[in-house]
């Protein structure tokens, strides 16, 4: 982790690590000491311009979004003082505003069935696949290709399975004159069809990860489990599994990420509303469709901002601390 | 003798049974898999008097290719997949150019605000978009841009500005992958190089770039279709409707042929197939690509 100091030079980020290079023998010792001041130019650049854009084009409008969550701002003219409410966005959020918790339920089923049902699939389709079995190859295949889809045409081919003369209805002999369920449309099934069709996609992507992760495992452990007349079960819990703790990680942040990206599905079936809102749907429907609540819009999009930082910062501990050695 | 022999073979059988039991688990799942999209095929298959007549659940009696002709011709699909690949191509471009510079100079020189510098793009490709976008939509609409660039004087309802989106979101991802991948190379060909007095620009583009060409590849194949999947951006920024890009197109035909299921499931299944091409040309590049994200080197 950076330390302070180091956060606060961040904007002039750039230039700190060319001078570094610049002061050579009195500061640190310097490999690349012989470097000319053109090419320090060119390194500056380098890194200069995509640092640049990813702090305007990403983190100025998250600070935006935080500054913005404290007015009632809503698109016209300049933000006056007039437009600071301090934390009402907030407070009618929690309580006034009946959409929110709705939405951070949803959020959270959808956390849950990824982290409970699918990642699980996915793990374990990877150790059954991970074996020298024949077609291995093949099955991983068809496991996998829902994720070369987008999330657009995942949408529609499961409209054409839940919709009311769709395969699902027809197959439970259930028509159009005969209670058929009407999955998509009903605001306490819809979130359900939505997750297994969102699993249909995860599983695959979990399982690619997680095959990766088992190829690296020293095939030598399992030999010595198998030794110790450990079954295949007790092995991969009681050996595989835990030497794969930076996958595991990795796989929970993909989950958990995944889960607050939600938005797509939703928005392709109905927009994100009866029974689909996610925090990420209510941002911009509040915002940018029909209403323009800027401020309270953005009160939505810093909740979510919040409950992100956790993924992130763990990912980066984690990841990051043990890739930068 | 006899007791390990017979232990053995009763196990043999034991692990054929276990195998059997295993692929009959496995071609279930596959065919459960699969199921949905070949029942997406199977209606865009199937002419739309005929399901009226019969249902979507029947034995079909015409089976033909004439919904994928007319979704072709009447969504305009040519056309916008032309959309598509003026901003995915660009787009994945310029990201693998400016990662790589970025990465290159990362793992040169050593500095202690590297790996803050790691982490705020990493980050920043892992923040959910919807976090940005309320303010970013404005921006759009307030950021003048030049002419030839910009028909409109914005980012907003721009390729250049979905463009521009892409590359700044995919970077992070981008720069995390190719400096894990350059650390992997040895030190001594950066050395080597600068003794020969090679300018650092020289380093980067003659020494490192040629030896990550495997790393640039398989992002190449991901960062496509990432960006031809995306639904959201273009959503969000392009207001015109004949300036998305083909996937988000695919709602506009939602609304358009809402009652024609058959020509719809048509119409996306030939959104799905260049993805699927590439899935199937370039499988290792892309899986490649996936894994290098999450393990190192």
């Amino acid at each position: 982790m950076p330390d302070p100091q180091a956060i606060g030079l961040a904007p002039a980020s750039v230039s700190t690590g060319a001078g570094a290079i610049a002061s050579g023998p009195r500061k640190r010792k310097h490999r690349y000491s012989i470097l000319t001041r053109r090419d320090k130019v060119v390194l500056f650049l380098m890194v200069g311009i995509p640092t640049a854009l990813t702090i305007i084009f990403i983190w100025l409008p998250t600070l935006a979004s935080i500054l913005l969550s404290f007015t009632n701002y809503q698109g016209i003219g300049g933000i006056t003082a007039a437009n600071i409410v301090g934390l009402k966005n907030y407070q009618f959020l929690a309580t006034g505003y009946v959409l929110f918790w709705p939405a951070v339920a949803h959020n959270l089923m959808w956390l849950l069935f990824f982290v409970f049902i699918a990642s699980p699939i996915g793990i374990f389709f990877a150790v059954l696949l991970d074996r020298e079995i024949r077609g291995s190859r093949f099955y991983q295949n068809i496991f996998y290709f829902p994720v070369v889809l987008s999330l657009a045409v995942v949408g529609f081919i499961w409209e054409l399975q839940y919709a009311p003369d769709g395969f699902i209805d027809s197959a439970l002999g259930l028509t159009s004159q005969n209670n058929a369920i009407d999955w998509l449309g009903n605001p306490s099934l819809n979130i359900w069809a939505v997750l297994v069709a969102a699993s249909w996609r995860h599983v695959g992507y979990i399982m690619v990860l997680y095959l990766a992760g088992l190829k690296s495992v020293d095939p030598t452990l399992r030999e010595a489990a198998a030794i110790d007349g450990a079954s295949e079960f007790q092995s991969f819990v009681r050996v595989i599994f835990p030497v794969m703790a930076p996958i595991n990680i990795v796989i929970v942040v993909v989950t958990v990420i995944e889960s607050l990206r939600a938005f797509d599905l939703a928005f392709i079936i109905n927009q994100g509303t009866n029974g689909l809102e996610l925090l990420s749907t209510l941002i911009t429907n509040n915002s940018i469709s029909e209403a323009s609540l800027i401020g309270f819009g953005s009160s939505i999009a810093v909740v979510l901002l919040v409950i992100s930082l956790v993924p992130i910062v763990l990912y980066l501990s984690r990841v990051m601390g043990s890739a930068s050695e | 003798m006899t007791a390990t022999s017979m232990a053995g073979g009763s196990s043999r059988r034991r692990i054929r049974r276990g195998r059997v039991v295993l692929h009959a688990f496995l071609i279930t799942m596959s065919l459960i898999w699969i199921f949905p999209l070949a029942w997406c095929f199977f209606t865009a298959m199937r002419p739309l008097s005929d399901t009226i007549l019969h249902g979507y659940f029947s034995w079909p009696t015409t089976l033909n290719f004439q919904n994928f002709i007319d979704g072709w011709t009447n969504a305009n699909l040519g056309y916008y997949y032309l959309n598509t690949l003026i901003v995915a191509v660009p787009a994945v471009i310029i990201t693998l150019i400016l990662a790589s510079l970025v990465a290159f100079a990362l793992t040169r020189v050593r500095s202690r605000i590297n790996l803050f510098l790691l982490m705020m793009f990493t980050a920043g490709n892992l923040l959910p978009p919807q976090v940005i976008i309320v303010p970013l939509y404005h921006f759009y609409l307030a950021i003048p841009i030049p002419k030839p660039l910009s028909s409109n004087g914005l980012l907003y309802d721009q390729y250049i500005g979905i463009i521009l989106i892409h590359i700044v979101f995919q970077v992070g991802f981008c720069i995390f992958v190719l400096s894990n991948y350059m650390r992997t190379l040895p030190k001594e060909l950066n050395e080597a190089a600068l003794v020969d007095g090679a300018s650092i620009f020289r380093t980067y583009r003659s020494v490192i770039l040629p030896l990550c060409t495997p790393a640039l590849a398989a992002l190449g194949t991901l960062e496509f279709t990432f960006i031809y999947n995306d639904f959201f951006w273009a959503l969000l920024l392009i207001k015109t409707g004949s300036k998305r890009p083909i996937t988000s197109a695919l709602n506009n035909l939602q609304g358009q042929f809402f009652t024609n299921y058959n020509i719809l499931a048509a119409a996306a299944l030939m959104v799905a197939i260049p993805t699927i091409i590439v899935y199937i040309a370039l499988q290792r590049q892309f899986i490649r690509g996936l894994t290098l994200g999450s393990t190192k080197g």
